[in-house]
């Protein structure tokens, strides 16, 4: 038995703001009607959150959920029970037309956190970051490739990409944290 | 001579001198200056030669608008040609070099083109295209090549960094002049969010050089007062050295900010490159003031009033001791204050205008300054630098009234407004008789998606040129109320009086010799003959004379060209119209376009969980889409094909190992996804049992193959479906367009699962072995047969395993968790070692499926080539009503027996056919090209065989085994048998063990 590790073996940049793999996570797609009772219920069951409204993320302790499109959640839970959920959830919306995937190691998470944590997406990502509530999960892109990001923790923005990508993205992070580099009004 | 002041200059410190060289002469400036403010301080006036001409250039104008004074700042990587020296701002140690000057700037050869002054006209590039024919190619290209273009290239890479980002704003005010920071203040008193960008370091605009009062102050402290008040506002951001360049639909606008310019050697990047959205834009852009034409006024000396006045109050620059003013309104005579002010000589100001009565003339004359009403500049005297000017009445001729000495003239034809970002979305101009200037139409201006306008011109951009209309209205436009306005006060105007010729009656002599644009050296003769030469419309003419196509973009030529234009077609200038404006407004880097994107972060690198191992061994890579896969692994003193020889024959008799995490893994689920696959696929996947694996073809609706791969069935209503490398994206949208376009009733799920996993392919006699040692799974002939899987653990890894074959070989393909994938790649090599393991790479990869004739799709396929063509019809059901390409391969001509079709070519010779050669067939086609009877798709080095073997596609190709085909390659004929496409091991003995 061997340890899995994330792309990134969390590496982590001091700039003007703080990037970090942020290790491990455990992610399940989650495909189907989300109007329907079951995936509600089912979802609570497995992580206690709430159905998050259109471009919405539900958390709850070390649990959340994410909107991604009119039919697909993305559930977040500690990596090592992504595996025990997934089945979870299977199993309780068994005889539904869903479709539960297990995609937590095809993925990269990061973490970008200081007071500044903003600056260094907003030169990557075309979002207007003044107007990112809290509990709102952005699909957008970094650079050239996807992502989606949201507000993990006051002053920090958690960012999830493809896991053949996290170099690239870890790269443009640090980049773009670089001291001396920050977009501050004159 | 022009030379520093002792006293004043607003803009400069004194106490912080700095170094910096022109042509290698080592000169002196100050923190604050510019280059060009600088270069004036030590006196030199000429900076380079015109474009077509080499006529000495000097410094003409103080801002963006300057057309001439360019120069090659920095030196090798950082060295970038044409500078404008009026933005630039001066930095310790800058290196700066004259432009289009040879072999010196003082001794020019090509200035004799000045005495061909009439041998380059209007067209000249037009004309020597059309007659005579050789002579373009032979005679013109060569010596406009040698003459034109203006700085030099550099050669090294750019080391400097550059990046983007993005903003959004309620309102975005483009420029921070008096106009800018009044409609800034109104719309933020509003809550509304304002991002105000001033692409100069300084606010204020020209308001503190024009001496005007705001709120009873002096203008530099109600901008000190204004920008305090506004960076303490938390719903506004300030940004200076960012210049807005351009201004799309939708709010989307652009602006380049220059970061680092000024602060070489600085760890920062050097432009940032604002992606902006914005509700509003108003553009407070103020007004650019035009050259006079007359003759030789292109001579170093001449500058725009305004400019010579910004240099002595900025700068504490005088450009000239004796300044001659030549104007047509009563701006310029500020210009005349300002000199006497500094204590300089004012010999005259030669006003245009017949009768002169406002206040600022009475001021000037008040101080003794003779106003020669009527008047005009009948020729500038002088070569490099300014030595009089010839006086003449300006209703007359040019005959010379009186001649009088000066060495610096600043002239004034009065002001155009900035409206280029009004403009460049659409916003319709509006044409001032009285002002002879354009102003933007705010009836007619550029609309967004709600039909409202969306971009508004303020203050001098929008026409109001002077301080209490132009505050008044800034105010307005920003969303401010009348009474609440900024009151502003300054000596009332009196009336231009437009001018377009100096003297207006000027002889052919004369006008030969009066420069409308300076930097691409157009004349009023040039435009005047493009007239008699029927061009009629200003877009024609522009190209045709090259009027206001330089990097300048016309900002100071275009009105006066389309003014002579206008003349000259007997039209009022609304009727002739101007030239479309279009972004940037000034030229921005290419770095900052590029932004982040070079070096690590050019593109993004797609890494397999095993890149970091394949790196450190050394890999030589194969570009796959965004992936890199190893393409053979190199060992010491092995070249690439030896390696790869190596690789097939260790896999051939031991065991290879292959990264296969590239393979794109879609997951299908719902009730209708049996149904779904076998429509997406030629052959039937609904009826694949669970736990086995199905090979199959994906077509487009046009039956041409786009992918092929295996399908595993992994529970009744789930299939997980292989694409290849670089097909995983394409496919899954393929999937995702027909069902979200088509069968959007279809109850099927899709998932691209494909960086979830691992896969590693263990191939060859030993890799049941191999596993067997991992450990935790039976994997037996019997347990786990060709074409099914089987899901458990090995070496303690949670493992499917795909008992599939791409070489022929024994052959496990196993998918792990991708964060354990280097673990199970590590474990593999530790077990394989004594059962001979070696991984392999993708060529390899190819020359064992070659051996068994399998098909890769791009090599195989180009977009043109069906399942039949490659003899795959076993892949094909032929008893489903429909899939996708089906109805398509039904057509007469998917179905002609004539069709190329693919075979095997061995050369009679062993030796390997070149890839993607030829066989001629006899005759010619309709274009008397030769006529062709099939290409190689593939070709290999075969260590199996120890021969060249191949792969192609050939007309009635299969109906022609035995016939010998040549192939011609770089003139050489290459004979090759057409031959069974399987040469190694046809009865799968190999893999069925």
């Amino acid at each position: 038995m061997s340890d899995p590790v994330s792309a990134m073996g969390g590496q982590s940049y001091e700039g003007f703001a703080h990037v970090a793999d942020a290790g491990l996570q455990g992610m399940i797609t989650l495909r189907g009607d989300l109007g329907s009772a079951a995936i509600a219920k089912a979802v609570k069951a497995a992580t206690g959150c709430a159905l998050p409204a259109p471009r919405g993320i539900v958390t709850k302790g070390q649990a959340a959920v994410a909107w991604m499109s009119p039919d697909e959640l993305l559930l977040l839970v500690p990596y090592a029970e992504a595996e025990a959920t997934a089945a979870a959830v299977s199993a309780a919306l068994a005889g539904e037309h869903v479709l539960v995937a297990n995609v937590s190691d095809a993925r990269a998470l990061f973490r970008v956190s200081g007071a500044k944590a903003d600056q260094v997406l907003a030169k990557l990502c075309p979002v207007d970051f003044a107007r990112l509530p809290a509990g709102e999960l952005r699909r957008t892109r970094a650079a050239q490739v996807a992502a989606a990001l949201w507000r993990s923790a006051p002053d920090e923005l958690s960012l999830i990409c493809f896991r053949s990508v996290a170099g690239y993205v870890y790269d443009l992070l640090a980049l773009s944290a670089r001291t001396g580099s920050e977009l501050t009004s004159a | 001579m022009s030379t520093r002041l002792a006293t004043g200059g607003r803009l400069i410190d004194r106490t912080k001198p700095l170094a910096f060289s022109f042509d290698g002469r080592a000169m002196r400036g100050f923190a604050g200056d510019t280059l060009a403010a600088a270069l004036l301080a030590n006196d030199q006036m000429l900076i380079g030669r015109s474009f077509k001409y080499h006529r000495p250039r000097g410094i003409l104008a103080s801002g963006v608008e300057e057309p001439n004074a360019m120069v090659a700042l920095g030196q090798g990587p950082r060295l970038e040609p044409d500078q404008r020296t009026t933005t630039t701002e001066l930095f310790e140690g800058a290196t700066t070099a004259s432009q289009n000057a040879w072999p010196s700037l003082d001794f020019d050869v090509g200035a004799l083109n000045n005495l061909a002054y009439r041998f380059l006209p209007a067209g000249f590039y037009y004309k020597t295209f059309m007659f005579p024919r050789f002579a373009w190619k032979h005679l013109f290209e060569p010596l406009v090549r040698q003459s034109a273009g203006i700085g030099p290239v550099p050669k090294e890479a750019d080391p400097d960094r550059y990046e983007q980002a993005y903003d959004f704003t309620d309102v975005l005010v483009a420029g921070g002049g008096v106009a800018g920071l009044t409609a800034a203040l109104a719309a933020a008193s509003t809550g509304q969010r304002v991002l105000l960008l001033e692409q100069t370091p300084h606010w204020g605009g020209r308001a503190p050089v024009d001496g005007i009062e705001i709120e009873g102050k002096p203008a530099d402290a109600w901008v000190a007062e204004t920008v305090a008040a506004l960076a303490a506002m938390p719903n506004v951001i300030l940004r200076n050295r960012c210049m807005v360049a351009g201004v799309y639909d939708h709010g989307y606008v652009v602006a380049q900010e220059a970061v680092a310019d000024h602060l070489p050697g600085a760890d920062l990047p050097r432009h940032r490159l604002w992606r902006i959205r914005a509700g509003r834009v108003i553009a407070a852009t103020g007004a650019i003031e035009r050259p006079l034409a007359f003759a030789a006024n292109d001579t170093p000396g001449v500058m725009l009033a305004s400019a010579v006045r910004d240099y002595v109050v900025n700068w504490a620059v005088s450009p000239g001791d004796r300044t001659v003013v030549v104007t047509n309104n009563d701006d310029a005579y500020r210009t005349a204050l300002a000199l006497l002010d500094a204590g300089l000589v004012v010999p005259a100001i030669l006003d245009a205008r017949a009768s002169v009565t406002g206040e600022l003339p009475a001021l000037a004359r008040a101080r003794g300054i003779r106003v020669l009403e009527g008047r005009g500049v009948a020729k500038v005297k002088g070569g490099k630098r300014v030595r009089a000017v010839e006086v003449c009445v300006q209703a007359g001729e040019g005959a010379v009234l009186e001649t009088i000495a000066c060495d610096c003239v600043a002239m004034s034809g009065g002001f155009s407004p900035v409206v280029h970002l009004f403009s460049q979305p659409g916003g319709k101009l509006l044409w001032d008789a009285a002002n002879g200037m354009f102003t933007p139409d705010p009836a007619r201006a550029p609309t967004g998606a709600d039909g409202a306008a969306f971009v508004a011109c303020a203050g001098a951009a929008s026409g109001a040129l002077q301080a209490a209309a132009c505050l008044a209205d800034a105010h307005a436009v920003g969303g401010g109320k009348a009474k609440s306005a900024p009151k502003a006060t300054a000596p009332d105007e009196a009336p231009m009086q437009p001018v377009w010729m100096m003297p207006q009656g000027a002889p052919v002599a004369l006008r030969f010799k009066m420069l409308l644009d300076f930097q691409n050296d157009v004349k009023v003769s040039d435009v005047q003959l493009a007239a008699r030469e029927g061009y009629e419309s200003v877009e024609h003419t522009k190209r045709y004379t090259t009027l206001g196509m330089a990097s300048d973009q016309g900002k100071m030529s275009n009105i006066n060209g389309l003014a002579i234009l206008s003349d000259a077609l007997g039209q009022p200038i609304p009727a002739t119209g101007t030239t479309t404006f279009r972004p940037p407004y000034a030229p921005i880097s290419f770095g900052a376009v590029a932004g982040e994107a070079r070096g690590a972060v050019f593109a993004p690198l797609r890494r397999t969980p095993m890149h970091a191992w394949h790196e450190a061994q050394g890999a030589h890579w194969e570009p796959v889409g965004l992936w890199r896969r190893p393409y053979c692994y190199p060992r010491a003193g092995e070249t690439h094909a030896q390696a790869v020889n190596r690789e097939v024959t260790n896999t051939r008799n031991a065991l290879g190992l292959l990264d296969a995490s590239t393979l794109g893994k879609i997951l299908v689920k719902g009730p209708d996804a049996g149904r779904f696959l076998d429509m997406i696929y030629t052959g039937v996947m609904s009826t694949l049992p669970v736990g086995k694996c199905r090979y199959g073809l994906t077509c487009n609706e046009n039956g041409f193959l786009i992918d092929d791969g295996v399908v595993a069935r992994l529970s009744e209503d789930s299939w997980l479906c292989h694409t290849t490398s670089g097909g995983a994206d394409r496919i899954h949208a393929h999937m995702e367009d027909w069902l979200q376009c088509e069968w959007w009733d279809w109850k099927v799920y899709t998932a691209n699962l494909t960086e979830q996993f691992a896969q590693v392919a263990i191939v060859g006699p030993n890799a049941r072995k191999l596993l067997e040692k991992l450990g935790g799974m039976d994997v037996s002939r019997e347990a786990l047969p060709f074409m099914t899987f089987a899901e458990g653990t090995l070496a303690g890894i949670a493992a499917r395993v795909f008992r599939i074959s791409f070489s022929g070989e024994l052959s496990y393909e196993v998918a792990v968790p991708a964060a354990q994938g280097m673990a199970f790649w590590t474990a593999c090599l530790e077990a394989g070692t004594e059962l001979g393991l070696m991984p392999y790479g993708t060529e390899a990869v190819h020359v064992l499926r070659a051996e068994k004739g399998f098909i890769i799709v791009g090599d195989e396929t180009d977009g043109t080539v069906i399942p039949q063509d490659l003899g795959l019809g076993w892949a094909i059901s032929k008893k489903k009503p429909d899939y996708l390409g089906k109805r398509a391969q039904e057509r007469s001509h998917m179905t002609n027996p004539d069709r190329w079709r693919l075979v095997g070519l061995e050369t009679l010779d062993g030796s390997v056919l070149p890839d993607g050669v030829l066989a001629p067939a006899p005759g010619v086609n309709a274009n008397g090209q030769r006529n062709t009877q099939g290409r190689v798709t593939s070709t290999y080095f075969s260590p199996t065989l120890g021969r060249g073997i191949a792969m192609g596609l050939v007309r009635q190709g299969p109906e022609r085994m035995g016939e010998v085909l040549d192939f011609v390659a770089d003139g050489k004929t290459i004979k090759a048998r057409i031959c069974d496409q399987v040469f190694y091991d046809k009865d799968g003995e190999k893999q069925n063990v």
